[in-house]
């Protein structure tokens, strides 16, 4: 242990010690070396066209990822992430295929999401509720009410503003879509919440310790509160994304974004226990994810590798949370 | 009692009873501390400590009595008032956050926002200030760490202490209020914040202490506070009072 | 640099040196550019009729000297993985890419952007909507078997008056729809026909459709013709007949002619099912395919590839292959 005095000197740490010190360095030696390996075994990997589409795919469950990385940190799950997502890609196609205001719908629909972030929130700070059972609760609920009121059925939304973030725009040579903008602006601004605010602090300290938040002060259940509207909010904005890359209202879809938005959040370095972790990894997590199946259909590899992959990297990355947690 | 004049009553309770249902928790207490004292509180176990210094923080309300801060009658909601009113509590469970840094564990709860714009509207945290300041009042206390922006998990418990204890001494006004605040760390640690206390004392705030440690108490009190049966049993100084006598008065074996 | 750092650092460098570990096994198994590439999106990796096809697909691509990249969706519904896939083929260079779309509807995009891209799509099984969004789709005639799957069992039950369950997979499903509409053709009745004692939903799953026949035959212990979307729910089915004691009484009918399903057929659990053929459509795909990029020639328009009744009690006027035929040909061993 160093017990120097406290210095200005630690102020300046090399730029090396800084570097690997960060949380979501290991995750990004990860991505890089998949991305090396995969652009040595097949040269259309680095084309342009080809990680624009990477970043396309990784869209969806990357912005779903940032609602759950929220609620990770809290010491929370979310299993409800892609059921309140469907919730609004189905209420504003139904709305607009009714003959509404496309814009008016979708906000509506992004305010009807949000308030299934509350309504989760109000079971898990009001009532105690574990966040597993509560998520899982409503995840069932959405479920089954989508197939109703969808009949069951998929069904088109062809309008120009649903669709809108699907469009695409050239920055410099490199085509993005709208949709990865979004993305991207969202990272950038629930980033600087979590690391530049004091909400952000209070959501790592109730996630970290929620006994010690309460004894500072911190109105925790409040907080909760705001973590889990924020995150329904974040699905919302999910939902006119997903409208964009598949311009379809599913009731069947994202049955799994619950497990691949988590598995996103875990191999970005985030801690299951809360508390510790944080959005670029999350990034970084979501893109690793999207660039080992793409990289793997384009070596022309069984897609089934993927899934074993991305278990070992879940594994690997949960195992290395607890080993650190444990030593301190 | 000690019948001299004192010099500037911080915090004072008068005749404070707390009942649950048939049960008596404080059955009369008075309590006094001092400007610039530290003062222990000990006794038995149900003795009422605790309940005693809930009373006094806020976190019960009393059935009937009076508690007064610098003469003012004061009617605590809760602990958060307390806090307002410029009373700080360390408690035995460490109250930290260990993935935090030591500078965010300092201003938990209380962190300083940036001048202007960019803290009024953008809400941004002034990480720098807060930095400094840490810094300085770690410096000032003497207390020895690693690096400020350390996460509080790579210390040692005695220093996760020190950082709950500095953030009290930090923060409060009048006083600072410390629950066992020894309880779970060794010999060493606890030399290292005994010494802190010693430190804040010197800074001019008053100090309750509640402790079992009875070498630790005559090490650092000036003045003991003694209850038994919910009531105050007396008031002693440790320079004239040896520990058998202050066990003896806490068990009913002996008056002051 | 203290401890607590060192140690982030080292945790760092481990899990990247996994990472590269991991990535390196994959390198030695590496497609080269040059090489026709038939892409094959399947809806799932686990059902068997599409385990089979894309068995077929790869022996037939070995045999023609092309490689198959083979992706399927995490489960049915999964649009998003089947997009990406056909994303994922594009990037790859592929000649061209046989899609089982699991929404008719979902992928109308992506697919424009590969047929713009000079990709040859042919939808395989389920067609998409519109049907000319692909270049060409072979599949089963689904309404047609399920006329076939109807008119066997209104001739089968003779002058019986029908009480008809239908055992339906999953609603608003292109094929469950083309099926259950063909089955009600067949048996010459209408949505709605008051014969109909009720539907259920099976997911095309046998503890659903179980306990979706348990269900209809407590509301109605009439039933004596049951619909089933495939084997596996009319596997379901017959066991909640049988525990109803009613398994000899009612005309349970199928589709799919997977080989649990053609034995279920000649152990007389099923009265009789329709064979389809994946093995057909992913080996003409894959011809397809090779044929378009030799010559560039396409092909257009719906292809049936065909349905057979499979049953060992025929009834006169409805062409039918007995089960002996059928263990020859199912699919799914």
């Amino acid at each position: 242990m160093t017990t120097a005095t406290v210095s200005p000197a630690d102020a300046s740490r090399s730029l090396k010690s800084r570097i690997l010190g960060a949380p979501s360095a290991g995750p990004l030696l990860v991505l890089i070396g998949f991305c090396l390996i995969f652009a040595l075994s097949n040269p259309r990997f680095l084309a342009t066209h080809n990680l624009s589409i990477i970043l396309q795919q990784t869209v969806v469950i990357g912005v779903l990822a940032i609602g759950q990385t929220l609620v990770i940190l809290t010491a929370g799950i979310d299993l409800a992430v892609g059921a309140i997502c469907v919730l609004g890609t189905i209420v504003a196609g139904k709305l607009v295929n009714l003959g509404y205001d496309p814009v008016l719908s979708m906000g509506f629909a992004i305010l009807l999401c949000t308030a299934a972030g509350l309504a989760a929130g109000g079971l898990v700070s009001g009532l105690r509720l574990p966040p597993f059972i509560v998520t899982l609760g409503i995840l069932g609920i959405l479920t089954a009410a989508l197939r109703l009121i969808s009949a069951g059925g998929a069904f088109p939304v062809r309008d120009p503003f649903l669709a809108w973030t699907g469009n695409t725009m050239k920055l410099g040579g490199f085509v993005l879509t709208y949709g990865v903008l979004i993305m991207f602006a969202l990272y950038a601004v629930v980033w600087y919440l979590l690391n530049q605010t004091k909400w952000g602090r209070h959501v790592y300290a109730i996630g970290n310790n929620t006994e010690a938040a309460r004894l500072v002060g911190i109105p925790v259940r409040r907080h909760l509160l705001s973590v889990y509207l924020l995150a329904g909010l974040i699905y919302g904005i999910a939902a006119w994304l997903a409208l964009g890359r598949i311009p379809n209202a599913d009731p069947n879809a994202m049955q799994s974004a619950n497990l691949d938005s988590i598995t996103a959040v875990v191999i970005g370095g985030t801690s299951l226990f809360g508390g510790r972790g944080g959005l670029i990894g999350t990034l970084i997590g979501a893109l690793i994810v999207g660039v080992l199946r793409n990289g793997l259909t384009l070596a022309g590899i069984d897609p089934l590798w993927q899934d074993l992959v991305t278990g070992i990297l879940v594994i690997i990355a949960v195992a290395l949370d607890q080993m650190s947690r444990r030593k301190n | 009692m000690s019948a001299e004049t004192t010099p500037h009553i911080v915090l004072e309770a008068r005749n404070v009873v707390k009942t649950y249902g048939h049960v008596t928790a404080l059955d009369g207490v008075d309590f006094e501390l001092r400007a610039g004292e530290i003062l222990a509180v000990v006794g038995d176990n149900g003795a009422g400590k605790s309940t005693l210094i809930k009373a006094l923080t806020g976190a019960l309300h009393p059935t009937s009595g009076e508690i007064l801060l610098d003469g003012v009658p004061i009617h605590f909601k809760g602990p958060l008032d307390a806090r307002h009113a410029g009373i700080e509590t360390v408690y035995q469970d460490l109250a930290v956050a260990p993935a935090l840094d030591i500078a965010s564990n300092l201003f938990l709860g209380r962190e300083l926002r940036a001048p202007g714009l960019l803290g009024s509207l953008f809400r941004r945290l002034d990480k720098k200030k807060m930095r400094e300041e840490a810094r300085r009042a770690m410096n000032e206390l003497k207390f020895r760490l690693p690096a400020i922006d350390n996460p509080v998990e790579s210390l040692s418990g005695g220093q996760r202490q020190g950082v709950a204890v500095a953030r009290a001494a930090l923060f409060a006004r009048k006083l600072v209020i410390m629950d066992e605040p020894t309880a779970a760390l060794g010999v060493r640690e606890t030399g290292q914040v005994l010494e802190l206390i010693r430190s804040i004392r010197d800074r001019g705030l008053a100090v309750v202490l509640i402790s079992h440690n009875m070498p630790n108490v005559f090490d650092i009190a000036d003045r003991i506070h003694i209850m038994r049966l919910g009531r105050r049993a007396a008031v002693v100084s440790p320079k004239t009072h040896t520990m058998n006598d202050v066990v003896a008065i806490m068990t009913g074996a002996a008056t002051a | 640099m203290s401890l607590h750092r060192i140690r982030t650092s080292v945790r760092s460098t481990a899990f990247g040196a996994l990472g590269l570990a991991l990535g390196v096994t994959f390198f030695a198994g590496s497609a080269s550019a040059e090489e026709v590439i038939v892409g094959l999106v399947t809806k799932t990796e686990v059902n068997p009729f599409f385990v089979k096809m894309r068995q077929a697909a790869d022996a037939r691509a070995k045999e023609k000297g092309v490689k198959l990249i083979a992706r399927a969706g995490k489960f049915d519904g999964d649009n998003e993985g089947q997009v990406a896939a056909i994303e994922d083929l594009i990037s790859a260079g592929a000649k061209g890419i046989l899609v089982t779309p699991n929404n008719s509807s979902g992928m109308l995009d992506v697919i424009k952007k590969a047929r713009e891209a000079g990709v040859l799509v042919i939808a395989l099984d389920t067609a998409t909507d519109p049907a000319d969004a692909v270049d060409a789709t072979f599949a089963t005639d689904n309404f047609e078997a399920g006329v076939q799957q109807g008119t066997y069992a209104r001739k089968a039950l003779g002058d019986k008056t029908a009480v008809v369950a239908m055992l339906d997979g999953t609603p608003g499903g292109t094929v469950d729809t083309f099926r259950h509409d063909g089955y009600l053709k067949g048996f010459g009745i209408a949505e709605g026909d008051p014969s109909i004692a009720g539907a259920a939903i099976t997911n095309g799953a046998q503890d659903k459709g179980q306990v979706g026949m348990e269900n209809l035959l407590s509301k109605n212990g009439d039933i004596n013709a049951v619909y089933t979307i495939n084997e596996p729910a009319a596997a379901g089915a017959y066991a909640a007949l049988k525990s109803f004691g009613k398994e000899g009484e009612v005309m349970l009918t199928s589709i799919d002619g997977g080989c649990a399903g053609v034995r279920d057929v000649k152990d007389g659990k099923i009265a009789a099912t329709v064979m389809q053929f994946p093995y057909k459509m992913a080996a003409m795909g894959v011809d397809a395919v090779v044929e378009y990029a030799a010559t560039g020639k396409k092909p257009s328009g719906f292809v049936n590839t065909g349905s057979f009744l499979i049953t060992d009690k025929p009834v006169e006027g409805l062409e039918s292959k007995d089960t002996a035929w059928g263990l020859e040909n199912c699919w799914g061993d």
